[in-house]
């Protein structure tokens, strides 16, 4: 048996790619940024150098110091750490919005995907009623409605997403309810519930995974452009689209801190979405 | 007189045409199953073969017809849970492809666990004994069992459905071409493996293929047919040694037999 192949040790075609998988810098890259924004979110009040909202006139517009790392606002408050407490709302935002939409959105693609015929056609009809309102224009009336604030445009942009992710989940599920191993499940007498919950859900989950990264990242610029626009989160709240709205006066000025570091906040974590969606779709895709 | 495990009364599957008239995929047939008998069911592609097995089933409803399996009526897809999981309990089914009837995130042994989880309340000791057996009933190694489909050759998978299908002791199992797509030795084993249950466990089974020689190893009776209708029944023998009919003459003559040999094309070989 000497001359025998040690066929243990050849590696299947599936654990290859597996391996290759697993090393992919960027998404791990990705996801060490998003948990680093989470965590400061979380903690923001132990790791906060200052209140965030302690306005000290005689500190205005100051450079970066080692007190102040990245230097006082208009009013004096501490720019890193309003950064800081603003990670709470600015991420809470578009999460809830993630949240909502992704479940809403699922649900209706299993279901239209499950029953087709007259529920698919009905439903596919609504979505594109609810397509031709762009996601802000929709915030905006809810904001007119209900009032400023965080819920009202978190309601408004749950809808304006969810049909979005219902599409592309839709056609996923098609594809994947027609696959032979449902109607096994059928003939095992599951209830359309389990087979959907238990078997289509967890394939599905990598699409799901990639719709939520994206559409976090549209959240995050559309909430922060209603804070902005002085329609979403109130002065004198931190909150990253607050902040570059507060900043302005101060660019004139020569102070363009405040708006610029906050604008990059929301760069660095739209990024960090984006490229996270991009690399999973790459990782399903392989 | 016994009676029969599976009794189908002028089944008939219509399947809508856009513009024009409904596609008559299984025309009035009628056959019975007796308990622990293996009927052949054999046509060319497009007979209504499949269609007929998922009549069975429940995956489709019949235009016309009844289906009554052990003593139930079952002529419609049932449509309240327990309707569905009584007629999942008594019939079942190993699909043609191997490959795509198993759930790729689900290790063989989860899949047959769920199995027996959807039918009967075993504690998890109990359950895991019985998943051992199952697994050893139809020859799969404890790697195989912790397996994921994708880790697996058709054969094994092949044999992970089947255990599947045997977890809830199903009084039919109906095999759609289920060993169509491996290669002749591994249909071999599986084939013997399928010999072997029917000694062991008081089971009866329908045997959808095209394939004469898979149909001789494992049926005792079976009917021909053509287009959607039956047009030649009788034991499995007669059929495929005397065959009556000019369509089943013409599928027996199309298969290579003993005394068959290979007609070599000459080719012009130039230098
Ligand atoms: N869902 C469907 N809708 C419309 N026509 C169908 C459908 N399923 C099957 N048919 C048609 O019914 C006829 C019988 O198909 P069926 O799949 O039962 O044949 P078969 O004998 O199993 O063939 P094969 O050996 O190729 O599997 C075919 O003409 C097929 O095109
Ligand atoms: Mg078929």
């Amino acid at each position: 048996m000497s001359g025998a192949l040690p066929i243990e040790r050849v590696i299947p075609p599936g654990a290859a790619r597996r391996r290759l998988r697993g090393r992919d810098p960027l998404l791990a890259g990705c996801v060490v940024v998003i948990a680093a924004l989470v965590l400061m979110a979380l903690l923001a009040p132990l790791i906060a150098p200052h209140d965030p909202d302690a306005s000290d006139i005689l500190a205005a517009n100051e450079g970066s110091s080692l007190s102040h790392p990245l230097g006082t606002d208009s009013v004096g408050r501490d720019i890193l750490s309003r950064i800081i407490h603003g990670a709470r709302l600015s991420l809470l935002g578009p999460a809830l919005v993630v949240v909502a939409a992704t479940v809403g959105g699922v649900a209706v693609a299993l279901v239209t995907a499950w029953r087709g015929g007259r529920v698919d056609t009905v439903a596919s009809r609504v979505l594109d009623i609810l397509f031709a309102f762009p996601g802000l224009i929709f915030a905006i009336l809810a904001v007119a409605m209900f009032g400023t604030g965080l819920v009202a445009p978190v309601i408004a942009l749950s809808i304006a997403y969810l049909p979005y992710i219902a599409r592309v989940i839709r056609s996923a599920a098609i594809r994947e309810r027609a696959l032979p191993y449902v109607e096994a499940c059928q003939v095992a007498g599951m209830s359309p519930l389990r087979i959907c919950w238990r078997h289509l859900l967890p394939n599905l989950l990598p699409y799901v995974a990639v719709q939520a990264a994206v559409s976090f990242g549209y959240a995050l610029v559309d909430l922060s452009a209603l804070s902005y626009l002085g329609l979403g989160v109130q002065p004198p709240s931190a909150e990253w689209g607050r902040m570059v709205a507060d900043g302005q006066a101060a660019i004139l000025n020569g102070n363009p801190e405040a708006s610029l570091y906050a604008g990059m906040a929301i760069v660095v974590t739209v990024l960090a979405f984006n490229l996270l969606a991009d690399r999973l779709v790459r990782r399903t895709a392989q | 007189m016994p009676e029969p495990v599976v009794a189908v009364e002028d089944l008939r599957k219509e399947f809508p045409v856009p513009g024009a008239p409904g596609l008559v995929a299984v025309d009035d047939v009628s056959f019975e199953l007796e308990r622990g008998e293996s009927l052949a069911v054999i046509g060319e592609s497009g007979s209504g073969k499949t269609t007929l097995a998922r009549m069975l089933v429940g995956l489709e409803t019949p235009t016309a017809g009844r289906i009554e399996i052990d003593g139930e009526d079952r002529s419609r897809p049932g449509r309240r849970a327990r309707e569905r999981l009584e007629r999942g309990r008594r019939i079942q089914l190993v699909f043609q492809n191997p490959y795509s009837s198993l759930d790729r995130r689900q290790p063989a042994r989860a899949c047959i666990a769920e199995m027996l989880d959807l039918h009967f309340g075993l504690s998890p000791d109990e359950r895991d004994a019985r998943v051992r057996e199952l697994c050893e009933q139809v020859g799969l190694d404890e790697r195989q069992a912790g397996a994921l489909p994708r880790a697996l050759s058709g054969g094994q998978r092949q044999r992970v459905a089947i255990a599947r299908a045997l977890a809830v002791r199903p009084q039919v199992l109906v095999l759609d071409e289920a060993v169509a797509s491996l290669d002749v030795s591994i249909q071999a084993q599986i084939l013997n493996l399928l010999a072997d249950i029917r000694a062991q466990e008081d089971i009866s089974y329908i045997v959808v293929s095209h394939d004469l020689a898979v149909v001789r190893q494992i049926s005792d009776k079976g009917f021909v047919m053509e287009h959607g209708r039956v047009v030649e029944r009788g034991s499995t023998v007669d059929l495929l040694d005397a065959p009556q009919h000019p369509y089943t003459q013409l599928l027996r003559r199309s298969v290579p037999g003993p005394g068959w040999t290979p007609q070599r094309r000459q080719r012009g070989v130039h230098a």
